[in-house]
């Protein structure tokens, strides 16, 4: 290993003089978000490997110097001043923006017209942005969206460095209304700790390609924290080992996630609302138009991607498998692998409790917070086993205004697919569940009021003061929506499908591990699987009929030995 | 034992590497068959198919080769169903092979087999045989069931289902030959004919069993 260490850091050493503007962060210890760091400080790690030539080809790509460029040399106030800066060579890139969904925070579902998007949905996590926006738009790619009056046409509001940053200095507070801290302020408030305030210059001068860092710094975050919401994207996905995701291993193929997320014109593809669930359009091909998800392991790999090692027969049999299952399903034998523990549950019904007066929290064995005032009680969990089901790429969503159920599970998403329909496969999902209010009286899910805006004192929100009626009454109002009064609260479902942390080959799912009597795919109706299935009566009477004959013939040639014996004595 | 035997050379070489190398794939893929088929953990699952598919293709070598043996030497014959001396039979496995009584059907080159196992092995060949082989070749070949056009016509279900039903079927024989190579002349007169050749039968013609 030594060995291997050294040679690697005199390679590394090697390829950083060669490559002069090179910015690459080799090092996996590195706790820096990714980002730049000089071809000398990677030697430094030590850990440096031998690269592979995408990823020096992609670094090596940049033509421009932003530190060069007059316009950047200024002292900038504000976000939209660099935004303005960015723009007077950018000129379309605002206009790109404003179409997607990371700035709309809206998007219309083409198969059930219903309007999804960050603005609309109601999650059974921090459930809902109206009555939110200057908490939750710390992950919009915009400056200040404080309420409902948001001015989407603005070009200079939208927010260029959150994406394009690589120094890891660039931090968007909530409370601020997607506003990084122009100056030092405490946070969060009442902590006592302090944020300093952003080089705002520094950062325009060193903006690149967007990162894992930059792309995790929400959606590594989501649901309120490091791993909570998705499962498979957490922090430990910065720099993660082959063992966590063999794309994005920072020491081999270090993909970013534009390298699967291929974006054109800032519209970036692969999205949980309209998910592929079955891609049989093969792998896509330089200089052939094709709209088709460029995200899904299909895409690279075709429809066929094992290859021959191994036993040619089982080859063939794998290749079949990608019909029915998704490349998921055994290529992430588990989720949250990569020692960050995700939400697994959030009961909102038990919030609000106080001890002497003040809210509190209470934290579990592992140190995580088992229960806040502020929040509810939650669960955590690494190294998670999915579920599985069938997923054609068609969901549903339980909308402001559609009726919950109250004396069961509410789905917050229904995702659709079966065997029979031909464009289903088995997909790994995580189920995250809750306990939410909503209103006794239209059957609805109510958006609870609990963020106020840095440094606001606001009676209604729920954070502040811990009031479900002023919360609720708040959220109704700012959401539109008839409010009466009486909650109650209702357990949810939420589903995510499982796509990242894609283990290396040799860590995927044996066969046994589903073609068994109580596998994994135990619950997956539709599907014959041998090992698993079968017609339990056939087995008693074939067992019966086989012990029948040996009772017989054991009898039998008893009784032949029982009389030759008395007749020979 | 009676002293009054004799031995005649009833199966070739052929016949017996067949006989051998079958029951050993019979065996084996009973073993592997029922791993896959979830009744019981061995070399796990993934091993057992390799193997099991392994054993399959052999088998369908070792048959091709057994029909045309049979076809060229005109040894299919010894397979031509008969009803005479089917009582007899029955009538000796449940009352004379307990009295010593003479055994009724006497083995010869030309007449291997008793009209029981004519029936046996005929049921074995013309039932088990292709039930097993028309499910597995379709199991086997699950993947190009669309290609073929027949993904509309075929469930997997009910083709294990059947590839199952002929598997117990051939355990069950499997368990009453096992007993029934004792139920010769003498208790090893069978197996040792089935290894050397030469099976050891009564002298003379069994008389006509009493009525």
């Amino acid at each position: 290993m030594r060995e291997k260490h050294t040679r690697g850091a005199l390679l590394g050493l090697l390829a950083g003089a060669l490559a002069l503007t090179v910015h690459l962060s080799w090092s996996a210890n590195d706790p820096a978000p990714a980002p730049a760091a000089a071809p000398a400080k990677a030697a430094e790690g030590g850990k440096a490997a031998p690269q592979p030539g995408s990823v020096q080809l992609r670094a090596a790509r940049t033509t421009a110097d932003h530190s060069k460029f007059k316009e950047l040399q200024q002292d900038f106030k504000s976000g939209p001043e660099v935004t303005k800066a960015c723009l007077s060579c950018h000129t379309e890139a605002a206009k790109q923006v404003h179409k997607t969904k990371h700035w709309t925070w809206e998007f219309l579902n083409p198969d059930n017209g219903q309007k999804l998007g960050k603005k609309h949905v109601i999650n059974n996590f921090c459930t809902a942005v109206p009555s939110n926006y200057a908490f939750c738009t710390a992950c919009h790619v915009g400056y200040g969206w404080k309420d409902a009056n948001y001015d989407f046409k603005s070009e200079t509001n939208v927010d260029c460095l959150v994406c394009h940053d690589t120094t890891g200095d660039y931090k968007k507070l909530p409370g601020l209304a997607g506003h990084p801290a122009y100056k030092q302020m405490e946070f969060p408030p009442k902590s006592g700790r302090q944020v300093p305030a952003v080089d705002l210059q520094e950062v325009a001068q060193k903006v690149g390609a967007t990162s894992r860092a930059t792309c995790g710094a929400c959606h590594f975050l989501g649901g309120g924290g490091d791993a909570v919401k998705h499962g498979d994207l957490d922090t430990s996905l910065k720099n993660p080992k082959r063992y966590l995701d063999v794309h994005m291993d920072a020491n081999g193929l270090n993909f970013s996630c534009g390298t699967c997320h291929a974006t054109k014109g800032h519209n970036i593809p692969g999205s949980r609302y309209t998910p592929t669930g079955k891609d049989d359009g093969g792998t896509h091909m330089r200089g052939k138009v094709d709209e088709s998800n460029p995200a899904t392991c299909q895409s690279c790999h075709g429809g066929k991607p094992h290859k021959g090692k191994q036993n040619g027969m089982i080859t063939d049999k794998l290749n079949e498998h990608t019909e029915k299952i998704a490349c998921q399903t055994c290529h992430i034998p588990q989720y949250a692998r990569g020692n960050k523990p995700t939400k697994m549950s959030w009961d909102w019904s038990t919030a609000g409790k106080l001890k002497d007066g003040k809210p509190f929290t209470v934290k579990d064995s592992a140190g995580h917070e088992s229960y806040a005032t502020i929040k509810g009680n939650f669960t955590y969990e690494s190294d998670v086993v999915p579920d599985y089901m069938w997923l054609n790429g068609k969901v549903k969503y339980t909308l402001l205004g559609d009726p919950v159920n109250p004396n069961g599970v509410t789905e917050i998403n229904h995702y659709y697919g079966s065997a029979e329909d031909g464009k289903s496969r088995i997909w790994p999902v995580k189920i995250f569940r809750g306990k939410q209010p909503y209103d006794l009286e239209t059957k609805s899910l109510l958006v609870p009021h609990t963020a106020a805006e840095y440094g606001v004192k606001d009676d209604a929100a729920f954070w502040q003061n811990f009031k479900w009626d002023a919360a609720l009454k708040a959220g109704a109002e700012a959401a539109g929506q008839p409010f009466g009064g009486k909650f109650d609260f209702v357990k949810t479902e939420m589903t995510w499908p499982i796509t990242h942390m894609v283990a290396p080959k040799e860590d995927a799912l044996t066969c046994t591990q589903c073609h068994s009597r109580s596998g994994r795919l135990q619950k997956v109706e539709g599907i014959y699987m041998p090992g698993r299935d079968g017609k339990p009566w056939l087995d008693w009477i074939g067992w019966l009929a086989a012990l029948g004959t040996l009772a017989g013939v054991i009898f039998h040639g008893g009784l032949r030995i029982y009389l030759a014996n008395r007749k020979a004595g | 034992m009676s002293g009054n035997s004799t031995k005649i050379y009833v199966f070739k070489v052929f016949e017996r590497i067949w006989h051998w190398s079958q029951a050993a794939l019979i065996i084996f893929l009973l073993l592997t068959g029922f791993e896959i088929h979830g009744a019981y953990a061995n070399f796990g699952f993934k091993t057992a198919v390799i193997y099991h598919t392994t054993a399959a293709w052999t088998l369908v070598g070792l048959w091709v080769f057994a029909i045309f043996w049979h076809l060229t030497t005109g040894e299919w014959r010894q397979y031509i169903p008969t009803l005479q001396k089917v009582d007899a039979m029955i009538k000796y496995y449940l009352t004379g092979i307990f009295t010593n009584a003479p055994h009724p059907f006497r083995a010869t080159r030309l007449r291997k087999h008793n009209p029981l196992q004519r029936l046996a092995y005929l049921a074995v060949m013309l039932a088990i045989g292709p039930l097993i082989w028309f499910t597995g070749w379709f199991y086997l070949f699950y993947g190009s069931w669309a290609d073929w056009g027949m993904d509309k016509y075929l469930s997997l279900e009910w083709v294990a289902f059947f590839h199952t039903v002929a598997a117990f079927m051939m355990l069950v024989f499997l368990i009453a030959h096992l007993y029934l190579t004792t139920a010769g002349h003498t208790p090893t007169s069978h197996i040792k004919a089935m290894i050397t050749g030469w099976e050891e039968v009564d002298a003379e013609e069994p008389a006509a069993p009493a009525k």
